[in-house]
C-alpha cells in the first residue's frame, strides 16, 4: 500500500485528547499540540505525566478516549507506514541475527530479498555496525543493541520517529555518543521526531522544542522553544547557551514535580 | 574440553567401583543366582540373549518415539490455538492438567480394552502421558511475550499469522524444548508401563516392560536384569539426544542452553 502523504496539514495534530484507563485513572487529559514537519518534540515530565502513553495514542497502538489524534491528515493507524516507534528496550529478537532484525520490518511487509540484503547492509553501515552484522544480540553491548534497534527504526524510511526514553538505559558517554549520532542522521533526513527523556540535558541538546507535561492527570505544563544554534556537537553542550537552556527548562520542571 | 574428559573418566571410575562392589557382595556372601545375579552373569546373560534382547528393545523404542513425536506434533497444534484463542484456553486448560493427574497404570487397561494389545496401544499410553508436559510448556511460552515486540509488530502491519510464526513460535521454542525433555524421560517409563499390560500378541514376544515381566515369571533373574539396565540406557540416550536437539536449535541465542554447555 503506498500512502498518500498531504502536505498542507500538519505533521502531527493532537486535538482535545484524553486517556483514561480501564481502571478509570486518567492518564491524559485535554493534550492540544500540533507538531510541524521536521520538529524534534520532546516530552519531559515527572513519571505518570503519560509521556509513553502519549506516543502509544500517536503511533495507534492505544486508542484515545477522547479527542482525535491525526498523522498527516490520517488516522494514527492509517499513517503506521509514516511512523517507526523506537522503544527503552532494543526489543531485538534474540533468535535473529542483526541483520535479520533490522530487515524484520521489510520481510514482514514482503520486500524482495537482494533489496532488503542491500539497504539492510547500508543502514548498518551508517550506524556503524557492519562488523557485526552476522552476530546475535546477546553478544551486542546495550549500546550497540539500541543502535541496532534505530537502525531496524530507519532502514523502512520513516518519516516520523517516536522515541521512548531509547537512551535510558544506556551509560551517559554512550548516551551522549548516540545523541550526536541521531543528530546528525536527523539533519540529513529531516524526520519529525517525538521523544520521551527523563533527562533535561539530553531533551535540550536534541530538540527544536520541549514540551513539560504535568502528571494526575497528564496535562501540558510548558512549551519551550529551544533556541540552541545548529549543528549541534559535543561542543554545543560546553557553550553557556546550552547551560543556560538546561537551567531554565530544569527550573520549569521543578515547578511542575512541586505541583 | 581437557576438564570434561577428566570428569568422563572420574565418572567411569566410580561405575566401575560400584560394579566391584556389587560383584563383591554377590560372591563374598554366596547369594543365589536367582535372587541377584552379580554384574559378570548379567554381563554373560546379555552377550547369550543379546538378539531377542535387541528385538526388545527397539519394539520399546518405537513405543517410545511414537509416542512421543505424536504428543509434540498434537501438543503444539493445541498450545498455537490456546494461544490465538484466550477464551478457548481459560475453556480447555484445566483439562489438560486431567491428562497429568490420571494414573498411567489406570489408564492402560480400557486403552487395550479400544486399542487391542499391541504396539498401538502402549503407543497411545506414551503418547497420553508425554502431552500435558508439551501443552503447558509450550502454551507459556507462546503467551508470554514481550508486550513491545507485539507493539513492534502492529507497527509493521504484521498479520495474527505472522505474529504467531515469526514471534511467538520461536520465542516458545526453550519452553517447548522443557517439555520434550520432560516427556522424553516419562516416555520411556509410560512404554514399559504400557507393555506391562499390553506389551505382545505374541508369547514371549515383546517390548522392555512385557519381557521384563515374562524373564521374571520364568525365574531368569540374570535377563532380566539385563533389560531393566537396557530400559535405563534407553532413557539415558532419549535425554541425551533431546539435550542435543536442544542445544542444537538454542545454543546461538538463547542463555540457557549456553549455560548448559557451559557446565
Amino acid at each position: 500500500m503506498v500512502t498518500v502523504v498531504n502536505k498542507a496539514v500538519a505533521e502531527i495534530s493532537i486535538e482535545g485528547v484524553s486517556k483514561r484507563f480501564r481502571n478509570a485513572a486518567v492518564a491524559l487529559e485535554g493534550i492540544s499540540l500540533t507538531v510541524e514537519r521536521g520538529e524534534f518534540v520532546t516530552f519531559l515530565g515527572p513519571s505518570g505525566c503519560g509521556k509513553s502513553t502519549l506516543l502509544k495514542l500517536v503511533s495507534g497502538l492505544s486508542p484515545v478516549s477522547d479527542g482525535r489524534v491525526l498523522v498527516n491528515g490520517m488516522t494514527p493507524v492509517n499513517a503506521r507506514d509514516l511512523m517507526s516507534f523506537i522503544f527503552q528496550d532494543a526489543t531485538l529478537l534474540p533468535w535473529r541475527t542483526v541483520e535479520q532484525n533490522v530487515g524484520l520490518g521489510m520481510q514482514l511487509e514482503h520486500a524482495a530479498r537482494n533489496l532488503r540484503t542491500e539497504r539492510v547492509g547500508k543502514m548498518l553501515e551508517l550506524v556503524g555496525l557492519g562488523h557485526v552484522a552476522k552476530r546475535y544480540p546477546r553478544q551486542l553491548s546495550g549500546g550497540m543493541k539500541m543502535r541496532a534497534s534505530i537502525a531496524r527504526a530507519l532502514v523502512s524510511r520513516p518519516r516520523i520517529l517516536l522515541m521512548d526514553e531509547p537512551f535510558a538505559a544506556l551509560d551517559e558517554m554512550t548516551r551522549d555518543r548516540l545523541n550526536e549520532e541521531l543528530l546528525r542522521l536527523y539533519s540529513e533526513q529531516k524526520w519529525t521526531v517525538l521523544f520521551v527523556t527523563h533527562s533535561v540535558a539530553e531533551a535540550v541538546f536534541l530538540s527544536t522544542r520541549i514540551v513539560i507535561l504535568a502528571a494526575h492527570p497528564g496535562r501540558v505544563a510548558h512549551t519551550i522553544d529551544v533556541d540552541l544554534p545548529w549543528p549541534r556537537t559535543a561542543e554545543t553542550r560546553e557553550s553557556k547557551v546550552f547551560e543556560e537552556q538546561v537551567t531554565w527548562t530544569s527550573r520549569l520542571l521543578r515547578g511542575v514535580y512541586q505541583g | 574440553m581437557k576438564k570434561q574428559g577428566l570428569l568422563a573418566l572420574n565418572s567411569l571410575i566410580v561405575l566401575a567401583c560400584l560394579l566391584g562392589l556389587w560383584q563383591a557382595v554377590v560372591s563374598f556372601n554366596h547369594v543365589p543366582v536367582y535372587i541377584l545375579p552379580g554384574p559378570l552373569v548379567v554381563a554373560h546373560a546379555l552377550a547369550e540373549r543379546y538378539p531377542s534382547l535387541l528385538n526388545s528393545l527397539l519394539i520399546t523404542t518405537e513405543e517410545a518415539v511414537g509416542g512421543l513425536v505424536a504428543s509434540i506434533v498434537v501438543g503444539v497444534a493445541v498450545a498455537m490455538l490456546f494461544a490465538q484463542w484466550r477464551g478457548l484456553r481459560q475453556l480447555f486448560y484445566p483439562y489438560t492438567i486431567l491428562l497429568q493427574t490420571v494414573p498411567i497404570v489406570a489408564l492402560a487397561p480400557p486403552i487395550i480394552l479400544w486399542a487391542g494389545a499391541g504396539i498401538l496401544s502402549v503407543t497411545i499410553v506414551t503418547f497420553i502421558i508425554c502431552l500435558a508436559p508439551i501443552i503447558a510448556n509450550t502454551t507459556q511460552g507462546l503467551i508470554s511475550v514481550d508486550a513491545n515486540l507485539i507493539d513492534l509488530f502492529l507497527m509493521y502491519k504484521a498479520t495474527p499469522a505472522q505474529i504467531l510464526f515469526k514471534l511467538r513460535l520461536p520465542n516458545a521454542l526453550p519452553n517447548l524444548f522443557t517439555g520434550i525433555r520432560i516427556s522424553a524421560g516419562i516416555s520411556v517409563i509410560g512404554a514399559l508401563t504400557g507393555e506391562l499390560f499390553a506389551g505382545s500378541t505374541r508369547v514371549g514376544e515383546g517390548g522392555l516392560g512385557y519381557a521384563i515381566t515374562y524373564a521374571n515369571n520364568q525365574m531368569e533373574t540374570s535377563y532380566m536384569f539385563a533389560l531393566v539396565l537396557a530400559a535405563t540406557v534407553l532413557g539415558f540416550a532419549f535425554f541425551f539426544i533431546v539435550m542435543f536437539l536442544e542445544w542444537l536449535a538454542l545454543h546461538n541465542w538463547h542463555e540457557s542452553s549456553r549455560a548448559a554447555a557451559a557446565e
